[in-house]
């Protein structure tokens, strides 16, 4: 079996940021569900944290491509 | 070289997933001083937004037009949504023109990536987002020293009253925050999500296409995959217009932070 272990290291770093990012939304949707008019002040904290968490997994996808040599 | 050759390579004799050399396209001289088609892409981009921001709001009518109530959506999220429920109201109008221009070229050069003649979201090169991402960083920083002056920007990074001895540790690690997570987290951000999905479409319909040309069975898996790369291109879609939402939303929220009134 040939293949680039980088990308081993990739599904590792997104383990976090997946949970990390479901977490958010359920708060979100928790959040709205039971007060649907904060829906316009929790939309943008919701995606600032979803931005934030997938940073993480972002750098794993950069660095898989960069450590590939 | 196009992703539908680049999945034939080897002449059958195996599948070349697709990779980063790909986003490589060269049009005019090569190697280090090639003038690339990004390039080309964000120049068409500029072109693009500045005539259709003129044209819409060159005759304007207390009834839109259609062009005009485009332009007036996208400007209210802006100054409305983004800017002034992030900055506040007090000072939040003279960032609205750089935060629309941001969003602005990131949704189009971000569209790029699934509109045919186009076909490659700018930001996935990497110079391009960390140029916007440098804007970004010098903005937030001189705003915050114009407001709070040199030494009082430096010390407002610290939350008052922490006890002495937390306050080297703080404010080492709020240094390392602004000058360096910040601007690389929201360049690799644009550029990552760009990137990664641009791949991961191009993996989907040269698969595909390579599982279209096999014997047996596989042309019906083939199908299948084709019908997830629309899938795959209607959630980029979202991506894409997620990614312009989110950089505008952090750019706001940085400078945000830089002219707060220390509490």
């Amino acid at each position: 079996m040939t293949g680039n272990i980088a990308i081993l290291g990739y599904g590792l770093s997104a383990i976090g940021p997946g949970i990390g990012v479901g977490l958010i939304f359920a708060a979100y949707i928790n959040g709205v569900a039971r007060q649907p008019e904060a829906r316009g002040m929790l939309q943008p904290i919701a995606f600032l944290g979803m931005a934030i968490t997938e940073a993480l997994a972002i750098f794993g996808i950069a660095l898989a491509f960069v450590f590939k040599a | 070289m196009s992703i539908i050759a680049l999945g034939m390579e080897g002449g059958g004799e195996g599948f070349t997933a697709p990779d980063a050399s790909i986003f490589w396209e060269p049009v005019i001289g090569h190697e280090a001083t090639a003038i690339t088609r990004p390039v080309f892409l964000m120049v068409i981009s500029a072109i693009l937004v500045g005539w259709f921001l003129l044209a819409t709001t060159k005759r304007r009518a207390l009834v839109p037009s259609k062009g005009q109530m485009m332009t007036e959506g996208v400007y209210g999220l802006v100054r409305n949504s983004i800017a002034k429920d992030i900055i506040g109201s007090h000072d939040f109008l003279r960032f609205v023109p750089l935060l629309f221009t941001m969003f602005l070229l990131i949704l189009v050069n971000n569209f790029f990536g699934v509109i045919p003649p186009f076909n490659y979201p700018t930001m996935s090169r990497i110079g391009f987002p960390v140029a916007l991402a440098l804007i970004i960083w010098v903005v937030f920083h001189i705003v915050g020293m114009k407001k709070h002056g040199f030494v009082g920007y430096w010390k407002s990074l610290v939350p008052s009253g922490l006890p002495k001895g937390m306050i080297p540790a703080i404010f080492f690690l709020e240094l390392i925050t602004d000058l360096f997570t910040r601007p690389v987290t929201l360049g690799l951000r644009l550029f990552g999500n760009m990137f990664a999905g641009h791949i991961l479409m191009a993996l989907f319909i040269s698969g595909g296409w390579y599982m279209l040309q096999a014997g047996g069975i596989l042309p019906v898996a083939g199908a299948v995959t084709w019908l997830f790369a629309v899938v795959m291109t209607l959630f980029e879609m979202l991506v894409e217009f997620l990614q312009a939402y989110v950089f505008t939303l952090l750019s706001a929220l940085y400078i945000a932070g830089a002219v707060a009134d220390s509490h």
